[in-house]
Order: structure tokens, then sequence, then C-alpha cells
């Protein structure tokens, strides 16, 4: 038996190698990218068309577990580029003084606010959303109306899902001083707190719940991938907290080149255009107009809500405490 | 066996060895995160709220579960009927099936839209509300009765056939079997059955959380995420972890004490006769009764997850296919694994009851995946790339966390198994391999393929540390699952939830069913 195993590691390890002659592009990024089904393989397929190199994705839960894996390896890290830290991340990352800039041109980009980061490179982004089924009658317009309402929900919890986290920010961002009334208030209308997004998307399917946390683009994967009008995201009148997912690239790569050229490509059409319908976001530099059919139903938030990295990051934990202590009774 | 001095064997020189390397694989990776981070503080006000929450969810979800299980097993016990076997296994199911898989079925039946619900509508009733410490407990009733209820009719069978005829013919009622038999069987199953269902329910992680209700039911698992994940605070993650080992060995500790070894008499492993004292109308009854029950409670969930995957289940994408292939080769080699470690370590325990051999043999349900994993990350990366040897890590991982349940099936059965043909064995100057072969192993046929079964299928169940570091092409069939999860993906994930039910309950039939059928009594 053990044998066995040392052949397999060995095998495996021997084939890892065998292509050292091809230079290999590193990449760690969140375990959904690079499924089948997302967007990774097309990305993989058509870079390594141009790069002569060997695009190589390692995938690491979501956001905030590559995060921790990468601080695991630290300057040991083999990796060369991390694609997938949000903007509630970004500042974590960035003090670990493990990333260069990106060194590229921001003026294509298309997101709603000014970028002025450059150490990571906004690819796609979304904002987050309550998303329902159209024969909800009734739908919130705001959070206190959420809070009066009986409407019930399903969201994730900050400690361990990066959109329940980005909920916290939402609360915080839209009603500051307020949030503890807000979350005193969402108390009874939460059906349950679920560890990731999977699972409460799951709950909400299941119709354990009336709306779901999720972004303003979910609807568009029931309309285009399954032709399913049913499902829409309620617009809120505070404004939409955005998520922003961003690339950077590793001071200790050893493919700093392919690394740059890797960024650059993200940012291309090719790859821009292939995002909406694969990892269901809006992609970060491709003017609407060039949207696939059927994003033209999502709602548009009429404000849009953003903290800066630093300001997020020193919000985190006093709104975690607001949240635990709300929810907790 | 203190009282038999019967020599020390390379067998139990093995089991020794097993023992020490489990402890250390097990408790390495603790030190190793231990180590890296920056010292620990002390333990916050809300950890102990999250040791409160996990040990009153874990200790009612196992008494629950152990006293339901009795009235089921002895009912399976002592009654045969077409379809006995085949119930047996289908019974089995959700305690292999992936904890995410499990919960959804149940939600479909106990939901706020489930059927009960549907139907307490129809009476004008309040939807049910499964979302609270009831919910959690719930689930891990469904998860662990089947557990229990197995790990009890193992007991029930331990009963030789011999003392049944006896009993038969002295005419014994019903009081007579609960005293002379049942009685001292319990105490010795019951303790070991509770302790090992209390440590699965203290690492309770995705359960606790979705079936909580909030934050109110925070596990130390949770905040052990929390720690690693929300705060990167390596020391504190270790901390929580050692924690979480205390709480086993306390309870592993108070359990052993609770056990008390009764000799169940010895036979001639004549089959089992029916029993002449369970023959009247209301005890035929109450055992009808506690069999439809538990079948409902069981198998409803599993018809509704049938009920969702089978539209899908030939739509699957290709990888599916291939991740099914993974798990399967993966559950074979951590079976292999798992049996050998296993049996050395049974000996030794048949030899020599020391509590530590237990504690280390239980280690492996209550040591945090996040920690396990994470730590074997930080060992395995300056000597090897630890995404190229996932999957081999997955299987030893698995090997390990099927462990505590084999000992559970073969140490009592191989320490009964030496009690009652040692003697004789010793006189025929049986050693070594040909009393392993002769004494032992036919003796625990049942034991082995019952445990391979259990730990093929929950190698195939378990999401495990490959979530931890893996590449694309490396996806087992739960991890494959979970990625068609996390895309919208929702039926096809059904569909993969059906083929990982089907293929866990084939894989523990084959086992289960082989290792009945050399069976000597």
């Amino acid at each position: 038996m053990r044998h066995t195993i040392l052949a397999t590691a060995l095998t495996l390890a021997v084939s890892s190698t065998a292509t050292a002659a091809t230079p290999v592009l590193s990449v760690y990024t969140y375990d959904s990218f690079v499924a089948d089904w997302g967007p990774g393989p097309q990305i993989e397929a058509m870079f390594e068309a141009t790069c002569a190199c060997d695009l190589q994705f390692t995938g690491a839960g979501d956001g905030a577990a590559l995060l921790a894996r990468l601080r695991l390896e630290g300057a040991r890290s083999t990796a060369d580029v991390i694609l997938g830290l949000d903007t509630n991340l970004t500042y974590a990352a960035a003090e670990t003084a493990l990333f260069v800039p990106h060194g590229q041109d921001t003026a294509a980009l298309t997101l709603p606010i000014a970028w002025q980061d450059d150490l990571f490179l906004p690819f796609d982004w979304g904002y987050f959303a309550f998303v329902h089924d159209t024969s909800l009658l009734a739908v919130p317009t705001s959070f206190p109306d959420l809070a009066e309402s009986d409407v019930r929900i399903v969201i994730q919890d900050p400690r361990s899902s990066t959109p329940g986290l980005g909920l916290l920010m939402w609360v915080e961002a839209a009603h500051g001083d307020a949030a503890t009334d807000i979350w005193a208030g969402l108390a009874d209308n939460i059906v349950t707190v679920t560890p990731g997004w999977s699972e409460a998307y799951g709950l909400f399917l299941e119709g354990e719940a009336d709306m779901v946390l999720s972004y303003t683009t979910s609807p568009a994967y029931h309309l285009i991938a399954e032709g399913d009008p049913t499902k829409a995201a309620a617009p809120f009148k505070e404004g939409h907290y955005m998520q922003i997912e961003t690339a950077g690239m590793l001071a200790n790569s050893d493919q700093p080149e392919l690394a740059r050229d890797f960024l650059a490509f993200m940012l291309t059409k090719s790859v821009q255009s292939v995002l909406p319908t694969t990892n269901w976001m809006y992609p970060a530099a491709l003017p609407e107009t060039a949207l696939p059919e059927g994003f033209e139903t999502l709602i548009t938030p009429g404000k849009v809500l953003l903290f800066d990295a630093e300001t997020a990051a020193a919000r985190r934990d006093p709104a975690l405490n607001i949240w635990l202590n709300a929810l907790s009774r | 066996m203190a009282e038999r001095a019967q020599p020390i064997t390379a067998l139990h020189v093995a089991g020794g060895a097993v023992a020490g390397l489990v402890a250390l694989i097990m408790l390495g990776p603790l030190l190793a995160v231990a180590l890296a981070g920056e010292g620990a503080g002390g333990v916050r006000p809300s950890d102990w709220a999250a040791i409160r929450f996990t040990v009153l969810q874990a200790l009612l979800s196992a008494l629950i579960s152990t006293a339901l299980a009795i009235p089921v097993a002895r009912a399976l016990a002592r009654r045969s009927f077409a379809g006995r076997h085949v119930l047996i296994t289908l019974m089995g199911a959700p305690f292999l099936l992936p904890v995410i898989v499990a919960v959804f079925g149940l939600l479909v039946v106990f939901g706020r839209s489930g059927w009960v619900s549907h139907g307490l509508g129809l009476v004008g009733l309040p939807p049910l509300d499964i979302y609270g410490v009831h919910g959690v407990v719930l689930a891990h009733v469904f998860f662990n009765l089947p557990l229990a209820v197995r790990l009890f009719l193992h007991g029930w069978q331990e009963i030789p056939g011999e003392r049944m005829r006896l009993a038969t013919a002295l005419g014994f009622g019903l009081g007579d079997m609960r005293r002379h038999f049942e009685w001292p069987m319990l105490r010795r199953t019951a303790p070991g059955t509770v302790l090992v269902i209390f440590l699965i329910c203290t690492t309770s992680f995705a359960v606790a959380l979705i079936l909580g209700g909030g934050p109110y039911a925070t596990t130390v698992e949770l905040a052990i995420y929390q720690a690693f994940r929300f705060d990167f605070d390596l020391s504190r993650a270790a901390q929580l972890g050692a924690i979480q080992v205390a709480i086993c060995a306390l309870a592993t500790l108070a359990a052993g004490a609770l056990v008390i070894r009764v000799p169940l008499g010895q036979g001639l492993d004549r089959p089992p006769v029916p029993w002449q004292a369970a023959q009247g109308p209301l005890t035929r009854a109450s055992d009808a009764a506690a069999l439809t029950a538990t079948v409902l409670f069981l198998l409803l969930p599993l018809l509704a997850l049938v009920g969702k995957g089978l539209p899908a289940l030939w739509g699957l994408p290709e990888s599916v296919w291939w991740a099914a292939l993974r798990s399967l080769t993966l559950a074979l080699c951590s079976t292999s694994l798992a049996l050998a470690m296993a049996l050395p370590m049974a000996a030794l325990m048949a030899r020599w009851p020391w509590p530590g051999l237990e504690l280390t043999g239980m280690l492996s349900i209550a040591i945090s995946p996040l920690v396990l994993g994470t730590g074997a990350f930080l060992i395995l990366r300056p000597v090897a790339n630890p995404v190229a040897l996932a999957l081999p890590i997955t299987a030893v991982v698995n090997a390990l966390m099927s462990l505590p349940f084999l000992l559970r099936i073969l140490a009592p059965a191989y320490d009964q198994a030496e009690r009652t043909q040692g003697r004789l064995a010793d006189a025929l100057g049986l050693r070594g391999a040909a009393r392993l072969c002769h004494v032992i192993l036919p003796r625990l046929s049942r034991q082995l393929g019952f445990g391979a079964g259990v730990a093929a299928a929950l190698s195939m169940g378990d999401l495990g540390v490959i979530a931890l570091f893996s590449s694309p092409a490396q996806g087992t069939l739960p991890l494959e699952m979970y990625r068609l999860m996390g895309s919208y993906r929702t039926d096809d994930a059904g569909g993969a939830a059906l083929l990982l039910l089907v293929l866990s309950l084939v894989v523990f039939r084959v086992f289960d069913r082989g290792g009945a059928r050399h069976a000597v009594a």
C-alpha cells in the first residue's frame, strides 16, 4: 500500500518536473475559477496559445483561503500571480510585502469608480445584492425596509465567507453608526447563516428563504444559462457595495515577464468577454455595449458604495463585533 | 488481557508502532501550526461560549442517537424479514454521505418548504422551523443513528448462539433476556458508541452553522476557521485545536471509565436462533414501530436526494465522471491502509487495554481538519510540493479519519475472540500468523467487512484535505460537487450528489456483504 502511494507521489513529482523546459507560470486562484465550466480552462488555452509557456492554475478555496495560503507560504511561495483577492482583502495582502506593482495601464478599466491601487489590478467586479424570485411580493427597497418586513433571508458568515464579509461592509458603508440598529432589525429576518455562498444560494433555490445575499449579476446566470427569467436582484436605495476582484504579481516570481504579460492578458478583450458568462461577474475592462445579451436586464444601483482597502481593513473587526452581538441573542 | 499472559507478538509491536505513528501524524501538524504562530493569547470569553455550545450539541446528539438506536438495533437483531439486509445497508447511508448533501436531503423533508411543512400547511399549521440547536441535533442524529444501530447490532450478534438456545430452553422472558444478555452487552458497547458520536459532533462545522441559525451556534471548529481566515492568527488556531483535543481526551477517559468488560460467554460459533421470548404480539408491534419510524426518518431524505439528482445524472460534465473514478481509487487505497493500521492496533488494544491507545485511535476525529491540513502543508512544504502530493495525502488522511470507526468496530470483537478462543489457541500453541489466520480473522470477518465498507465509503464522501490544496485536475467527487454548487450549477451538483450516494453505498455493500458471507457465525 505504502509503495503504491510512494509510486503515485513519485510519478506526480516526475510529471510535474518533466516539462521544465517550457517556462511555467503558476497562478493561484479560488476554486470555482478553475472548474471545467469556470473561466480558468478557456483562459489557460488562450494564454498558452501565445506565451510559449505552461500556465498552471492552483485552486485554493475562496479569496480569503487564497490569502491565508499565500501567508502560509510567505516568501517561499512558488506562485507567480494571485488571482481573486477582493478589495476587502487587498490591504492585508499588501501588508505581507509579497507583491510588486502590476505596472499596467489602468486607463482601459471600465469600473464605475476610479482605480488607484498600483499593486492590485482589477479583472472583474460585481455589486452585492439580495436575489429573490420574481414571485416575491413587496420586495424590500432598503435595509430598514427589509428589517421591518417579514421577508426571510439567508446570508453567509463573514468569518468564513467573502460575500458574508461584503455584506458587513455594505451595511457599514450604507448606515455607518446605525449599523447596530440595522443588524438588530434584520435578526428576525435571517433564516440562517451559512459557511459559504454555495450553501446559502442552495438554500434559497430550495425555497428555504425569500432572498439570498448574492450579486446583481446572479439573475443573468439563470436567464442566460437556464433560460429562466424568474430571478431578480432587489435594488436598495442606499446603494450597493462593490466587490472588485483583483490580480497581483509576487515579488519572488521567477517568471516576472510572463507574470506581467499574464496581468496584461487578463484585461484583453478575449479574456474580458469570457468572464461575464463563466464567472458571472462584470468584466473590469469591457464597454457596457460589449456585454453578452441578457446583462442589459440587470439592475444598475443608483449609488455605488465601496471602502478603499485601508478603510475596509480598519472597519472589519468593529463591524464583525457589531454583527456578532446583534445576532448572538 | 492482563489476566492471561498472552505473549507479545510482532503484531502487537506493529500495533504500538502504528499508534505512535498516528499520534505523530495527528499532533505533528498541530505543533507545526502552533510554532508558525506568534505566541498564543488567553482563551477569550467567546471561546468559552463556543466550547459550551460545541459540547452541549455534541452531547445531546450522542445521547439521543444512542438512545434511539437501541430499540432499532434490537428489533433488527431479533426479527428476520425479507429485504432485511438491504434495509440495513440503506439505513447506513446517511452516515456515509458528505455533510452538505445530507443537510440538503434533510431540508427537502424537514425544511421550511419541505414535505413535512407542506403537510402541516394543508391542515393550516405553520411551517416547521428546523434552524436552531434542535435542527443541529436532528441532523447529527440523522448522520449518526445509522452508526449507532450498526454498532449495537454487532453487539447483539456477538451474544453466542448457544446461550440463546439455553435461554430458550429455560424459557427466558424479555426481562431475563435484558438482565442476562442485553444489559451486559450494552454496558460494553454503549459508552464507546456515545463517545464516538460525541467526538464526530465536536468537530461539526457546516451542520452547526447551516442549521444552527446564526452566530449563536458557533462551534470551536468555526472559531478555528475565523482564526485562520479572518485573523490569520495561527497560534490561536493551534490553541483552539488543542482545546478540541483536550475535549476528546476527557471524553475518551470518561467513556473508558464507564465501560465494563463483562464477558458475553463463550460459544462454538453456531448460528443465532430466533428469540422465543420476543414472539408476543406486543413485542412484534413495538419492533415494527421502531423500524418503520427509523426507516421513514432515514430514508425519506435519501429519496429526496434521488428525486433531485436523477434528472441530472446522465448529463453530468465529463470531469465529474473522472472525479468519481479518482475517488473510487482513492477509497480503495485508503481502505487498505486503514485496515493495515487498525488490525495491529486492535490486537494491541485487546492485549493491553490502556486508555491512551483508545485515545490515539480517536484523535483523528477530534482534530480539526483545517488544523491537520494546514499543519501537514507547513511540514511538507520545505521538502515537497503539497499540491503534487494532494491525492496521496488525501488517501492517508482519509485512512486516518476512518481509523476511529475501524477500531470501535474491530477492537471489541478482537477482544471477544481472544477471550473466548484465546485459551484454546494458547493450548494448541497457535501464535503469530497462524493464530491470526485460524483463530482471530474468521471471527472478525463480519467486522472487517463492515469496517472496510465504512472506511471506503467515508473516504468516498469526505471532502477531506484535498480542498485545501488541489489543482484542477485532481478533484475528487465531493470536491467536484462543491465546485458545481459554487458556480450556480445546483442541478448538476444534485446529480453528482446522487452519484456519490450510489457509489458510496455500492462500495460499502460490497465490503460489508463480503465480510458477512465469510463470517463463521
